[in-house]
């Protein structure tokens, strides 16, 4: 194969590069818009919600007295409520420390029928550590959060 | 004391840093000449004094001095003292310092011994070095004191975040650090090679073994991370696209296309612009990396090092440095000279084409990483995770692996396909043949585990292929180096693709006596008991694992409490054989007494770290034979230059 002349080396380089570029680009738009998993709080799930075994991540209050454990000892049902709904979740697994009732959760999972399945919980880790979403919810929990960690 | 004398030290270190950036730039007008003799003294002077400064914040540390305020928020004096030591570093203003620290004895050292480049050239990448560490300096002193001393000294210290109460805490951020901060100085390089109109060949060379410095240190860091938070989170997952994993990947991705660009240049005088442009990139991700985590925009497992005050000022010195490098690169893009010519078949061109595919992962891991901001910023919350990251980068991924399989067969310039026909088809035959195996005798697996695990054994095989033929006690080390770094990706992309496709998982709730299969292994509850260490108590679990009926190991996984300050961790029992790793994690005691246990089979995970590794040795087999060969050539010049005075007389 002969040499390419330097201008047009500089060019074809240039052009292959740039192009590449923009198909990263374009690619990584396209699968953001399929694969980013958008942040629920149960008001919206129970409106409008995601289509089912889509990734989505749910954020609430674990409610008193909802916690109940299933009899393999590592499957977990609770409610997690905004003060207007309550949505059923599915977890199995081990919890994160933090994770009690009437406290706030994140739960990374989809949607099986009514019941929100959860592959991953997020608690606080510590005082320090509150998922983003958390710091977000409105006052009244906030303060439920407060006079739960005093 | 000893505060006091570490603040005076990085002071006058900062006035030594404004000195060598005005010097600096003096040196480079037409009378400047009296200055240039000033900029590398001072340059080492700074060095020196920093790491005075960083060693007093040691002392301290170690010393545990309450009446400062870091030691006194961060340390306390009934830890080990290898997290005394660690806790130096293991918070905002120590590790900045840090940072300094490691940038300025850089400076130092290019001042102390690159002799290579023009002495204008230098001049003005120590001043450019100046630049970038007076920003920091700035950040250090102004916004985030270390030697802080409090109104009374504290009573007790506050402690250290029980999830950095680890060995892999002492080294990985200082590992990280290094490879960011090398970076800087490849940064520098290319602006006082472009201030100069200087980018040729010398300056690759220059500039060639920090990279590779750099790039060892970033390998070891992302690896021991990796590693780190696979035993310390308890999750069984080695990777996670958190956006501080994905902080630090970046830097790694565009040092690792600025490496085999550099190494084009140095060798045969093309890819000069893009060279450049690569440094610069280089380290902007490592400034952008330190933004996102210090910052604490996004959540990530790693946020206890935020601040988000502070993380404006690092936006405001990324938008500086970057804004800067990138309009002094339009104004002199037309000086930068044509490289020299190349075919579409040749060592150029497939190294071009993996620099692309280099930056085409880098580009989908920033927009994964900032996708999130965006949208926030637009009212609407979203995460993105592996579903994104994983088949996204394999687009690119995949066709770099199959031309790194070719690309160090190819000669320089110009080559025939045909050369190297039997090179390339014994290991595509591999690949085509175990991928076939794989989807008669294990179709489950899914598709981007099977191309891992079809390419792997391949891709190790053709990075053995360039030694062949040769004269295996006569090739340059760098040669080997560039074979042992290949072939640690093979491994690791091996260990991975395993992982992904083989793991076994059992999740239990276990009475003593109990016994669960997992994998090739039986495990048997046996007890479960209190325990206690230096500042922690622990439930602690012990099995007997026995792999296929062999005589069982006994292992103790724990979950422990810590009291300075108050926290938990799970500390995960690994056993690691040749062919896997068996992972046991303790979970919480269930309503009946019975113990949650999460058990997993993870054949040649093991490898995923050992590739890593093997990434790293290679870069230092490449770095030793480089600077092996400098050495020589100095010492060669050096006595020519002596019997050139010597006959003079």
């Amino acid at each position: 194969m002969s040499v390419v002349k330097p201008k047009h080396q500089r060019l074809v380089l240039l052009l292959f590069a740039v192009s590449a570029l923009i198909g990263a680009g374009l690619l990584a738009a396209y699968a953001l818009r399929n694969q980013a998993a958008y942040f629920y709080v149960p008001s919206d799930l129970v409106a409008k919600p995601p289509e089912p075994g889509r990734a989505v991540r749910l954020g609430g209050m674990v409610q008193k007295g909802s916690i109940k454990t299933r009899g393999d000892g590592v499957t977990i049902d609770f409610l997690v409520g905004d003060g207007k709904v309550d949505v059923p979740v599915r977890f199995r697994g081990i919890t994160p420390e933090l994770f009690v009732e009437g406290s706030g959760v994140v739960a990374e999972g989809r949607m099986e029928g009514t019941t929100f399945v959860a592959d991953n919980l997020l608690a606080k880790h510590d005082e320090k550590y509150v998922p983003r979403e958390m710091k977000d919810m409105s006052k009244a929990q906030a303060a439920a959060v407060v006079a739960e960690t005093k | 004391m000893i505060a006091e004398l570490g603040l005076a030290m990085l002071w006058i270190a900062a006035a030594l840093a404004a000195l060598q950036l005005v010097a600096g730039c003096l040196a480079l007008t037409p009378k400047g000449g009296l200055f240039m003799g000033l900029v590398r003294p001072v340059a080492i002077a700074q060095g020196v004094l920093v790491a005075g400064a960083f060693a007093a914040l040691i002392w301290l540390f170690l010393s545990t001095d309450l009446s400062v305020k870091l030691v006194a928020g961060n340390s306390h004096a009934a830890k080990p003292w290898i997290f005394k030591l660690a806790a130096t570093w293991g918070n905002h203003e120590g590790s900045m310092l840090m940072w300094v620290t490691i940038m300025s004895i850089g400076g130092g050292v290019v001042a102390l011994v690159e002799k290579r480049l023009r002495e204008e050239t230098l001049v003005a990448t120590l001043a450019g070095q100046a630049f970038v560490s007076l920003g920091f300096y700035a950040f250090l002193l102004l916004a985030s004191n270390p030697f802080q001393r409090l109104p009374e000294p504290a009573a007790e210290g506050q402690g250290l975040n029980p999830l950095l109460q680890d060995i892999g805490l002492a080294f990985h951020p200082p590992t990280l650090y290094v490879g960011y901060v090398g970076l800087s100085i490849a940064f520098s390089f290319a602006i006082g090679a472009l201030v100069t109109r200087d980018v040729g060949p010398a300056f690759a060379r220059a500039m060639r073994p920090w990279v590779l410095g750099a790039w060892i240190f970033l390998t070891l860091g992302i690896t021991a991370g990796s590693y780190w938070a696979y035993y310390t989170l308890g999750w069984g997952g080695w990777w996670f696209w958190d956006p501080v994993e994905n902080a630090s990947l970046m830097p790694w991705l565009a040092a690792t296309a600025l490496l085999h660009s550099c190494s084009v240049l140095a060798s045969r005088g093309a890819l000069k612009a893009w060279t450049v442009m690569l440094g610069v990139v280089a380290f902007s991700m490592s400034m952008v990396g330190t933004f996102l985590v210090r910052s604490g925009i996004l959540t990530s497992v790693h946020a206890f090092a935020v601040d988000p005050t502070r993380g404006s000022f690092i936006l405001a010195l990324l938008a500086i440095y970057i804004g800067g490098a990138l309009t002094l690169f339009a104004l002199r893009a037309n000086t930068v000279t044509e490289g020299a010519r190349f075919s579409f078949v040749s060592r150029e061109a497939s190294l071009v084409f993996n620099n692309v595919m280099l930056c085409g992962i880098l580009g989908i891991v920033l927009i994964g990483t900032l996708y999130p901001l965006l949208t926030e910023a637009m009212g609407v919350k979203v995460s993105v995770g592996p579903p994104y990251f994983n088949p996204v980068s394999a687009f690119f991924a995949i066709p770099m692996f199959l031309i790194m399989a070719v690309g160090p067969l190819l000669r320089w310039r110009d080559d025939k396909a045909a050369r190297i026909t039997w090179a390339v088809a014994v290991p595509a035959f591999l690949a085509a043949a175990a991928l076939l195996g794989i989807v008669i005798f294990a179709p489950a697996v899914s598709v981007l585990s099977a191309l891992g695990l079809a390419l792997a054994p391949a891709l190790a095989l053709a990075s053995l292929m360039p030694l062949r033929g040769r004269n295996l006690r006569r090739t340059p080390l760098p040669i080997y180096g560039g074979v042992l770094a290949h072939l640690g990706i093979a491994v690791a992309l091996f260990g991975m693709a395993s992982e992904s496709a083989f793991s076994t998982e059992k999740l239990a709730a276990m009475n003593p006596g109990d016994v669960q299969q997992v994998g090739p292994y039986a495990i048997t509850l046996k007890g479960i008991d209190p325990v206690a260490g230096p500042n922690w108590t622990a439930l602690e679990a012990t099995l007997a694992a026995s792999y296929e009926g062999a005589a069982p190991i006994i292992l103790r996984p724990q979950a422990r409490t810590f009291s300075n300050p108050p926290g938990n961790r799970t500390e995960s029992a690994l056993s690691t054989r040749w062919n896997g790793q068996l992972y046991l994690v303790l979970g919480e005691e269930a309503a009946d007494g019975r113990w949650q246990m999460r058990l997993w089979w993870k054949p040649f995970a093991p490898l995923i770290w050992y590739g890593g590794v093997l990434i790293a040795l290679g870069g230092l087999l490449a770095l030793v034979g480089r600077v092996a060969r400098d050495v020589k050539r100095l010492v060669a010049t050096d006595k020519i230059a002596f019997r050139r005075t010597a006959q003079g007389r």
